[in-house]
C-alpha cells in the first residue's frame, strides 16, 4: 500500500425493507484501499456485490445504504447527489461485471460503447472518443481494434468481450476498478490472460482495485489484501499471503474444503456456519 | 366452526388430507387474489354480469325490454325508465339487464368451442412432437394470421346474420393461441416424473393427456380465456353494431348503440349507455384476468 | 414467424434461412386464407351462384357465372381454379358497382391506409414513450396512470368510441369536421395520386384541401390511434420491464451515463427489437378496426366497401376485401421480418 487510501470505507450498511421486516445486506462493514488490490470472497448472498454497488452509488431502491464513512480520496459519498455520482461512475470508480454476455447492450456495437464513456467524461467529440476507444481496444490487447471497434457482442468470443468490457471501464482512466466476479464466465485458459490484462493495466495506472470473488484460491494468488465476507459481515480481513494462517473458524473452513494437490481425503468437510458470525461476534 | 379455526384449518401447513391441501391451496390463493382491489373489482363486475343475466326477470321487466311503447319513446332517465327509452319506446336498462344474457351466452359458446379446439390441437402437437407438431403448429400459425373482425365478417355473409354465426366466426380465430399455449404447457410436462411414472404403468398418451396433462393446463386456459373475453365480447358486439350479430328486436348491446346512431345528437344516452356496457363488462373481465394472471405467476415464481 | 431462425447450428446461414422460412410462411398462410375464403364462398352458401351475383341477377348472369366457377367440378378442381384466379387478381364483378372487385378495392383502399398510417404513428409516437415512463416509473401514479390509460384503450368498442367522439368534438365543441373525407366543397380539387387525399393535396400544394382534410381525418385516426396506444404502451412497459432487468443497464449505468440515455438509448433500442412484430401486429388491428371506425364516420374506405357489399348480398367484394386483408396481414409479417436485422444486429446473419 502506497499513500493516503483512495477509498474509506466505515460501518456501511445496506438495508433492504420489506413486509417481513429489513433485510440486511451488508451490515458494519469497513475497510480501507489504497493503491492495491483487495479481494472480497465469500459465498453468494454474502453482500460482496453488494458492497461494490453500494461504493457506486447503484443499490436499487427501496435498498437503502447508510455508512459512518464511505469516501473517495476528499469526497463524501454519503451526501453525493444521483448527478454527483454520475460524474464519479466510471470517472473515478468503474466496474466490471461477471459475463460480457450480458454485462454489453446487444444491440450496439463494441466500439461505440467503449467511446461512450469516453464522449460521457473526456468529450472531445467522435473522433476523440475513436481514437481513445482504438488505443484502448490496444491496451487490452486486442490485435486488431479497428476491426473489433465495429463488431457487435454477440460476434466476439467470452474473452474478447470481457476485454472490450474492461476497455470500456478504464478508458476514462478512474482511479478505482470494482470487478465483480470477472472470470467466473470464462474458460479457465482465458481467465488467466483477462487476470494478466487486468492486473497489468491497474499497476501501469496506478489504480485500486476491488476483486469480488467466490474463488479463494484465485483471489489468494491475485490480490495483496482479502476480506472474508460471511452474512453480510466481514469476518476476517488478512494479507493475501497468511490467508493460511486465518483464525476465523468460517474462512478455515473455506479453506478447508479448497481441494489440495498431493492431499487425499476420504470426506469433504461440511462448513459449519455459526449464527453468531452473523451478528458480528 | 369458527372463524378463526377454519382459517387455521385452511391454512395448515401440514394438511391431513388431500381435500384439506386442496382447499388451502385455493384459500392461499384467494388471499393473494384479494389483495389485489382492481382485481377484486373486475370480479364484481363479471359476477354482477353473470346475476343479471341469470335473474334477469327479478331485476327488470321483460316486457318493458322487449315491448314498443311508441308515445314514450326517446325519454331521457327518470324514475320510471332509469336509462331512458329508445326510439321504439322500449326501457333502455331492461333492455341492458337482458342483454347481458346474450353477451354471457356469446362469450360461454365461444369459450366452449375455442377450449376444446384449442387443447385438442395444442396437445398432441406437444404430446406427441415432431411430424404432427410441425403440421398442427403450421395450421394454427396460418389460423392465427388471420384478420378477426373481417373473417368473421365474410363468415357471417357466407352464413347469413345471427348469434350462431357470429359465435362461429369468433370462435374461428380465436382459437391458435390456446392451441399454442396447450402446446407449451405440455412441452414442459411431458417429460415430468409424474408423466414417466403413468407411462410404465401402462397408461395409454389419451389418458395420460387427460388425466395428467389437461388438469395442469386448464389454469393458464382460464386465465387466457378471461382475459381473451374482452376481446370476445368486443369483436361480438362490433358484429351487432355492423348488423351481423343477434337480429333485433334482441336487446344486443352492440346493436342497441347502432340504433342510437340515428338519434345521437339529440338524444345521446340511447347510444352511449350499451357502449357504457359494453365497456364495464369488458374492463370487468381484463380487471379479472390480469389479477388472475398475477397469482399465477407470483405462485410460479 | 422465422423466430425459429434465430441462433441455432445454422447462425453461418441465417440470413438465407430467415428468409426461406418467411417465404414459406407467407405461401402456406396465403394457401389457407384462400382456402377459407374458398370455403366461404364455394362450400358454405346452398346456392353459391346466387350467393355471387346476388338476388337481383338476370338468367343469362346466373348461368354465365354457374358455368365461371365450374360447380359441376370436383372441389380441388375448383379451388385450384378460384385460386389461380385469385392470383391473377380476379376476384369477380362487384354486384353493386359492376366493376371488378379489383379495381373496386384499389379504389377505395387508400382511404383505409390513410386513416390506419395516421392512427400508426398516434399509437406509435405516443405509445412507445408512455410505455417507457411507465416501466420506468413502476408502481408510482405514472405507471398507474399509463395502466389505466391502456386498460381503458383495449376495453373500448372502437364504434362506441367513434360516436361519444363525433358528439363531443364535432357537434358539441366543433373543434373538428363531421363524417366523410372532405367538405363538398372541396371534393375533385386535387388529382388523384396517391389517392390519400392530406398525401395528395400536399402534393398538388393546395394548403386548404390539405387542412380540411385532416380535420375530417384526425378525430377517427385519433381513436383508432388510441386503440394502438393502449396496446402499444402496454406492451412497451412489459418489455422494459424486461430489458431493465438486464445486466447491460447495470454496466451502462456503472459508466456514468446518464439514466435518461441508460433507459432511451441502451434499453429502449433493446425493446424496439421486441416492439416491430407488435407494431406490425396493431397495424394488421387497424384494419380491422377501420371496419368499425369507417362504419362510424362514413370514411369510404375498404371497411366501408366490405359493409356495405355484405348488405347487398355481395359475396365476391366481402371475400375479395377479406383476401386483400389477409395479403395485407401476410406482407406485414413479412416486412416486421425484413425491418428486424435492422434493430437486432444478431439478425444480421453475419458469421
Amino acid at each position: 500500500m502506497s499513500g493516503a487510501p483512495l477509498l474509506c470505507v466505515r460501518n456501511l450498511r445496506v438495508t433492504y425493507p420489506s413486509a417481513q421486516g429489513d433485510t440486511h445486506a451488508v451490515r458494519d462493514v469497513s475497510f480501507t484501499l489504497g493503491r492495491e488490490r483487495l479481494g472480497i470472497v465469500g459465498e453468494s448472498g454474502s453482500g460482496k456485490s453488494t458492497t461494490g454497488r453500494a461504493i457506486m452509488g447503484l443499490v436499487p431502491p427501496p435498498g437503502r445504504v447508510t455508512a459512518d464513512e464511505l469516501r473517495l480520496g476528499e469526497l463524501d459519498l454519503c451526501r453525493l447527489s444521483e448527478r454527483g455520482f454520475r460524474q464519479l461512475r466510471g470517472r473515478r470508480v468503474a466496474m466490471v461485471l461477471q459475463d460480457p454476455k450480458y454485462a454489453l447492450n446487444p444491440v450496439m456495437s463494441i466500439g461505440r460503447q467503449i467511446s461512450e464513456t469516453h464522449r460521457a467524461h473526456v468529450g472531445g467529440g467522435k473522433p476523440a472518443a475513436r481514437r481513445a476507444a482504438l488505443e484502448m481496444l490496444e491496451a487490452v490487447r486486442i490485435r486488431d481494434p479497428e476491426r473489433v471497434f465495429t463488431l457487435f457482442p454477440h460476434e466476439v468470443s467470452g474473452g474478447m468481450g470481457q476485454r472490450a468490457m474492461i476497455a470500456m471501464m478504464l478508458i476514462a482512466n478512474p482511479e478505482v476498478l470494482i470487478a465483480d466476479e470477472p472470470t467466473s464466465a470464462l474458460d479457465a485458459t482465458i481467465q488467466t490472460q483477462v487476470l494478466a490484462i487486468l492486473d497489468e493495466l491497474v499497476r501501469g495506472r496506478g489504480m485500486g482495485l476491488i476483486l469480488i470473488s467466490h474463488n479463494l484460491h484465485l483471489v489468494s494468488a491475485f490480490c495483496d489484501r482479502v476480506l472474508v465476507m460471511y452474512a453480510g459481515r466481514v469476518v476476517e480481513t488478512c494479507e493475501a499471503g497468511k490467508l493460511r494462517e486465518a483464525k476465523h473458524p468460517y474462512t478455515r473452513g473455506l479453506l478447508d474444503a479448497l481441494p489440495e494437490l498431493g492431499r487425499r481425503r476420504e470426506l469433504l468437510p461440511q462448513l459449519q456456519r455459526d449464527p453468531a458470525w452473523a451478528d458480528g461476534a | 366452526m369458527s372463524g378463526v379455526t377454519l382459517r387455521g384449518w385452511l391454512l395448515d401447513a401440514a394438511p391431513a388430507s388431500r381435500r384439506q391441501a386442496r382447499f388451502g391451496r385455493w384459500y392461499r390463493t384467494w388471499l393473494s387474489f384479494q389483495n389485489n382491489s382492481l382485481a377484486v373489482a373486475g370480479l364484481l363486475i363479471v359476477l354482477a354480469l353473470v346475476l343479471s343475466a341469470i335473474g334477469a326477470p327479478l331485476i327488470a321487466d321483460p316486457q318493458a325490454a322487449i315491448l314498443q311503447h311508441l308515445a314514450q319513446r326517446l325519454q331521457p332517465g327518470s324514475a320510471a325508465h332509469w336509462f331512458g327509452t329508445d326510439e321504439l319506446g322500449r326501457d333502455i336498462f331492461a333492455r341492458i339487464v337482458f342483454g347481458s344474457r346474450i353477451t354471457l351466452t356469446i362469450v360461454a359458446l365461444v369459450s366452449a368451442i375455442v377450449v376444446p379446439v384449442g387443447l385438442g390441437i395444442g396437445l398432441p402437437a406437444g404430446y406427441f412432437g415432431g411430424v404432427v407438431d410441425a403440421v398442427l403448429m403450421r395450421l394454427t400459425d396460418i389460423f392465427l394470421a388471420f384478420p378477426r373482425l373481417v373473417l368473421a365478417l365474410a363468415f357471417a355473409a357466407a352464413l347469413g346474420p345471427g348469434i350462431e354465426n357470429a359465435v362461429i366466426a369468433i370462435a374461428l380465430t380465436a382459437w391458435p393461441p390456446y392451441a399454442r399455449l396447450a402446446r407449451a404447457e405440455t412441452l414442459t410436462r411431458r417429460n415430468a416424473e409424474f408423466v414417466q411414472a403413468a407411462v410404465l404403468q401402462g397408461a395409454s398418451p389419451i389418458s395420460i393427456l387427460f388425466r395428467q396433462i389437461v388438469p395442469l393446463c386448464l389454469p393458464s386456459v382460464v386465465i387466457r380465456l378471461t382475459l381473451d373475453m374482452a376481446g370476445i365480447i368486443i369483436t361480438a358486439a362490433g358484429l351487432g353494431f355492423l348488423g351481423l350479430g343477434a337480429q333485433p328486436p334482441a336487446p344486443e348491446w352492440g346493436a342497441m348503440v347502432a340504433s342510437g346512431r340515428q338519434v345521437l345528437l339529440d338524444q345521446w344516452w340511447v347510444a352511449t349507455i350499451p357502449g357504457i356496457a359494453i365497456f364495464i363488462t369488458s374492463v370487468g373481465f381484463n380487471l379479472l384476468g390480469d389479477g388472475l394472471r398475477d397469482v399465477a405467476d407470483a405462485r410460479s415464481s | 414467424m422465422a423466430g425459429s431462425a434465430k441462433g441455432g447450428r445454422f447462425r453461418g446461414y441465417g440470413i438465407v434461412r430467415r428468409i426461406l422460412s418467411t417465404l414459406v410462411s407467407m405461401v402456406l398462410t396465403f394457401l389457407g386464407l384462400t382456402i377459407v375464403t374458398f370455403f366461404i364462398g364455394r362450400v358454405i352458401p346452398i346456392d353459391p351462384v346466387l350467393a355471387i351475383v346476388g338476388p337481383k341477377a338476370s338468367n343469362e348472369t346466373y348461368d354465365r357465372v354457374r358455368l365461371e366457377i365450374g360447380l359441376d367440378l370436383p372441389l380441388p378442381v375448383q379451388y385450384w381454379r378460384y385460386l389461380s384466379k385469385v392470383l391473377h387478381g380476379d376476384f369477380g364483378t362487384s354486384v353493386i358497382t359492376s366493376q371488378p372487385v379489383l379495381q373496386d378495392m384499389l379504389h377505395v383502399f387508400p382511404a383505409t391506409l390513410e386513416l390506419a398510417v395516421l392512427a400508426l404513428i398516434i399509437g406509435v409516437v405516443f405509445g412507445v414513450p408512455l410505455g417507457v415512463i411507465a416501466a420506468t416509473h413502476r408502481g408510482r401514479w405514472q405507471d398507474h396512470l399509463v395502466r389505466l390509460l391502456s386498460l381503458f384503450g383495449y376495453s373500448m368498442p372502437v364504434f362506441w368510441l367513434g360516436l361519444i367522439g363525433l358528439l363531443l368534438f364535432y357537434a358539441k365543441l366543433g373543434w373538428v369536421e363531421g363524417p366523410g373525407r372532405l367538405d363538398i366543397a372541396f371534393d375533385d380539387i386535387v388529382p388523384t395520386v396517391s389517392g390519400m387525399i392530406t398525401v395528395d393535396a400536399l402534393i398538388a400544394g393546395e394548403h386548404d384541401v390539405f387542412v380540411n382534410a385532416m380535420q375530417h381525418l384526425v378525430l377517427p385516426a385519433s381513436i383508432l390511434g388510441y386503440l394502438s396506444l393502449a396496446y402499444v404502451a402496454r406492451m412497451t412497459r412489459s418489455f422494459m420491464l424486461g430489458q431493465l432487468r438486464q445486466e447491460y443497464v447495470l454496466a451502462a449505468m456503472a459508466k456514468g451515463l446518464s439514466g435518461f440515455r441508460v433507459i432511451w438509448i441502451h434499453a429502449l433500442g433493446n425493446v424496439w427489437v421486441q416492439l416491430i412484430t407488435v407494431i406490425a401486429l396493431t397495424f394488421g388491428s387497424l384494419l380491422e378496426g377501420a371496419v368499425l371506425t369507417e362504419t362510424v364516420f362514413s370514411w369510404p374506405g375498404l371497411g366501408l366497401y366490405m359493409k356495405n357489399s355484405l348488405f347487398n348480398a355481395d359475396l365476391n367484394a366481402v371475400l375479395g376485401g377479406t383476401v386483400l386483408v389477409g395479403v395485407v396481414y401476410i406482407l406485414l409479417n413479412l416486412i416486421s421480418d425484413l425491418l428486424y436485422p435492422l434493430f437486432d444486429p444478431r439478425a444480421r446473419g453475419r458469421s
